[in-house]
């Protein structure tokens, strides 16, 4: 606001008192400008869907066949994207946005080639991001009449998807408030009311069981829910960032203390809408209309994900409090200053962002002069030159730096019985089908070939207690080593227990074989 | 050239220089020992220490051994001051910490130009005024308080998309501010000049892809990033980190040429304009106390002063 009367004062300096007479004046030359107002926030409205239909009109002119696209509709469907991807933290992911247009734009021509898809899909969210300007964004001229009754044209400036840093320095797309309004179709409103009166039509609808309207309602308010936990992120980042011009005493207290009472209020009735239409969910469960249910658990996704952005819009509250205190900290303890210096943001940036182009451009040239220091003039010497030129460009590694050749190193083998001993093993329990023997005879040959055998005898004997006779058989085995227990106890100087009995039963291979063909 | 000269001349001086500390160690309470052409030399060397601003006196015992004699010997000192002077430059501050710390006076070969700075900036004059923007606002951002900026000890920190955001914040409130008026502040087309210089920044974009992964040199982050860059070569920041795009922490330097230099000469130039930040003719210990144009935004979510 301080613009106005810095730009104006030369002009109309006498301005209160020439004002009043214009305004009751029997020739006013033009409706009054507050009349203009609502006509230049319609143009500006409007002005924000011509990005969607220059796309159309500039089809013709991509070299190749681009008519059967519908490029409004894909640029729509990009902006719903971005806006439901875009989350409390960072933005969507440039090419997510590209491969989940894909569908939408290979359903139009399905039978053109998937390059020729992406490259409509890139096309047009190049263009919403309007990547040929410098500013990246978008200028549309509109007249309005001033206060003096003369016809002023002006420059609306507005982004629909913006570029922001994310981090590790990756780019992510955002879609502006504008877009946002000119999506949702509330233009100019206020976040807060809008959101309210959203979830009230919400619950009117689910109420009498409208389902269709209902979930676009919900999409509505869940837009809505972005929109404003975008506002409250932007204004927590600026808070974090400039401590010292905050009132810790009383307003930032307060204001958090509201803010949260709006999270619980929004969670209250969310979750009030939440019981509303899972109750609507199972009515429809019981009912006739499939198409009902499906609708109903859409919704119910749909505001669980309202709940979700408010949890976590409600988490960066709390965390606010201790990281004002912090700053608090450090800078109350801080040892007062010697000298006060100056104010650089309160006396120089702050008042430099309201000046007209022409004269902020003075106050930075001078800062720029005296604030960027001294370099030293180069001067070049024959000799060196010459060096320079001939030096040949160093080669630019495509590949980045060779991998070094990876140093293995062997793992020690830690198993407790060798190779042999289980061969050894295998080849005393490798019994004939009809001569079944006990344990502890099996114990006691082992005991002869090696000392340290009759543990792994012992060990697949009782594996051999609960064969895999499933296994077995579905991997065509003929024969399986089985262990069964008589009651007679074991008489083995090195293990206790129940002396089995260990035997080898036949497979029937070829039934099984027979059985499992059938069962295919 | 200037450097050069003295660089090459110094070898032959050395067995001179041995004996120049001596001479004025005994007889410095007189003062009257004449200046020979050595003490030249050494005066004009510790000058040519002063336009390498990265580096640091701590690394070089000649440089520091120099910086002592500066402090010492008042006529040595005198000398190296008129030797600065002659060469079209000003002495912010002779000492351990800062080391030579000399920066280039209006005119002289060792300033920077914008033109130079940024090609673009000459033509376009919005260019011109994001590239001088950024290096207010990095200044900003490093010194948040006025106490920061007259704390000889304080060192700043900032982060390239940490200044880009703050900048915009400060954007959008003003933004929020003129929207409440109700007025449509939209602004002429046919009066480029005339536009808010907000609005210029506002509506460029933050970054952009590009085709090689690179900074999108006209986004703001892109210019703030060339401010940093130039900033760090100028011997004012150091480089601490990769995250936000990049972080930085102030040296002593960069402090004296905001506080002595830049920040006076903006303040100037804004005076001139007739525009007056309220609160300014007394130092500013608690912003939100003295500065009308310091109101709290309403409705702005928090309270932040614009």
């Amino acid at each position: 606001m301080s613009v106005r009367p810095l730009t104006l004062c030369d002009v109309t300096s006498p301005a209160p008192a020439a004002v009043p007479p214009q305004l009751n004046g029997p020739h006013r030359p033009a409706p009054g400008p507050a009349a203009d107002e609502g006509l230049a926030r319609r143009l500006r409205a409007l002005a924000c869907t011509a990005p969607l239909h220059d796309l159309d009109a500039r089809k013709a002119n991509l070299a190749g066949e681009y008519g059967v696209y519908a490029m409004a509709e894909v640029a729509l469907a990009a902006i719903d994207l971005v806006t439901l991807t875009m989350d409390f933290d960072t933005g969507a992911d440039h090419e997510q946005i590209v491969t989940r247009l894909l569908p939408r734009v290979a359903a139009q021509a399905p039978e053109r080639p998937q390059s020729e898809h992406e490259r409509v899909a890139r096309w047009v969210l190049e263009n919403l991001i309007n990547v040929g300007s410098a500013d990246r964004g978008f200028r549309v001229v509109y007249g309005t009449f001033g206060t003096d009754g003369a016809y002023v044209r002006r420059d609306y400036d507005f982004k629909l998807i913006e570029e922001v840093p994310g981090p590790g320095g990756t780019v992510f797309l955002r879609a502006t408030d504008e877009a946002v309004n000119v999506l949702v179709g509330a233009l100019d409103t206020d976040v807060t009311s809008a959101q309210i009166a959203a979830e009230v039509k919400l619950e009117v609808l689910v109420s009498r069981g409208r389902l269709a309207d209902a979930q676009l309602a919900a999409e509505q308010a869940r837009y809505r829910t972005v929109q404003y936990a975008e506002t409250l992120r932007k204004t927590l980042d600026a808070t974090r960032r400039n401590v010292r011009a905050v009132d810790w005493l009383n307003t930032v207290p307060d204001m958090i203390a509201e803010a949260l009472d709006h999270v619980a209020d929004r969670y209250r009735h969310e979750n009030a809408i939440l019981t509303n239409i899972r109750k609507v969910r199972d009515e429809a469960a019981s009912g006739v209309d499939p198409e009902h249910k499906r609708r109903a658990a859409e919704l119910v996704d749909i505001v669980k994900d309202c709940i979700r952005r408010h949890t976590q819009l409600q988490s960066r509250l709390l965390e606010a409090g201790p990281l004002f205190r912090a700053e608090q900290d450090r800078q109350a303890f801080a040892s007062p200053a010697a000298r006060s210096g100056l104010d650089l943001y309160g006396q120089l940036l702050a008042p430099v962002l309201t000046l007209p182009l022409e004269r902020a451009g003075r106050v930075t040239d001078a800062f720029f002069a005296r604030g960027t220091g001294l370099r030293t003039p180069s001067s070049v010497r024959v000799g060196d030159l010459v060096e320079l030129l001939l030096t040949p460009p160093a080669e630019r590694e495509h590949l980045g730096a060779e991998m070094p050749e990876p140093d293995l190193i062997a793992t020690p083998d830690d198993s407790r019985f060798s190779e042999e001993q289980l061969a050894s093993a295998m080849e005393l329990l490798t019994l004939p089908a009809d001569a079944p023997r006990r344990l502890s005879g099996l114990l006691a040959d082992a005991r002869l070939r090696d000392p340290e055998l009759p543990y792994l005898v012992a060990l697949l004997a009782v594996h051999a207690a609960s064969p895999a006779v499933g296994t077995a058989y579905r991997q065509g085995e003929s024969s399986l080593l089985f262990a069964v227990d008589d009651g007679t106890p074991l008489d083995d100087p090195g293990f206790g227990g129940a002396d089995l009995i260990v035997g080898t039963a036949l497979l029937d291979a070829a039934g099984m074989a027979a059985d499992r063909s059938e069962g295919v | 050239m200037t450097d050069d000269h003295d660089v090459d001349e110094t070898p032959a001086q050395a067995p001179a220089q041995a004996q120049a500390p001596a001479q004025p160690d005994a007889p410095s309470p007189a003062g009257s020992t004449p200046l020979t052409p050595a003490d030249a030399a050494d005066a004009a060397r510790l000058i040519a220490f002063g336009l390498q601003p990265k580096l640091q006196p701590a690394r070089d015992a000649e440089y520091t051994e120099l910086l002592r004699r500066h402090r010492d010997d008042p006529a040595f000192a005198r000398l190296a001051d008129a030797v600065a002077a002659g060469l079209g430059l000003v002495v912010l501050e002779v000492s351990t910490r800062a080391g030579m710390a000399v920066t280039a006076a209006d005119d002289s070969v060792f300033a920077v130009r914008m033109g130079d700075y940024a090609r673009r900036a000459t033509a376009d004059s919005g260019d011109r005024f994001l590239h001088g923007l950024a290096h207010l606002a990095v200044a900003a951002m490093a010194f948040p308080r006025p106490e920061d900026l007259a704390d000889d000890g304080y060192i700043g920190r900032v982060t390239v998309n940490g200044v880009d955001a703050f900048v915009r914040q400060a954007c959008r409130r003003l933004e929020e501010r003129a929207a409440e008026g109700g007025e449509n502040t939209d602004p002429a087309s046919d009066a480029p000049g005339l536009e808010a210089a907000w609005r210029v920044y506002a509506r460029r974009t933050a970054t952009g892809a590009t085709k090689d992964a690179r900074r999108l040199a006209g986004s703001t982050t892109g210019i703030i990033a060339k401010a940093v860059a130039f900033l760090v070569d100028s011997g004012f920041l150091q480089r601490t980190g990769d995250d936000a795009g990049g972080t930085y922490r102030t040296t002593p330097r960069y402090q004296l040429q905001v506080r002595d230099m830049a920040g006076s000469a903006a303040m100037t130039e804004l005076l001139e304009l007739g525009v007056v930040p309220v609160g300014d003719g007394r130092p500013t210990l608690l912003p939100p106390d003295d500065a009308d144009d310091l109101e709290l935004v309403a409705d702005a979510g928090l309270p932040f002063h614009s």
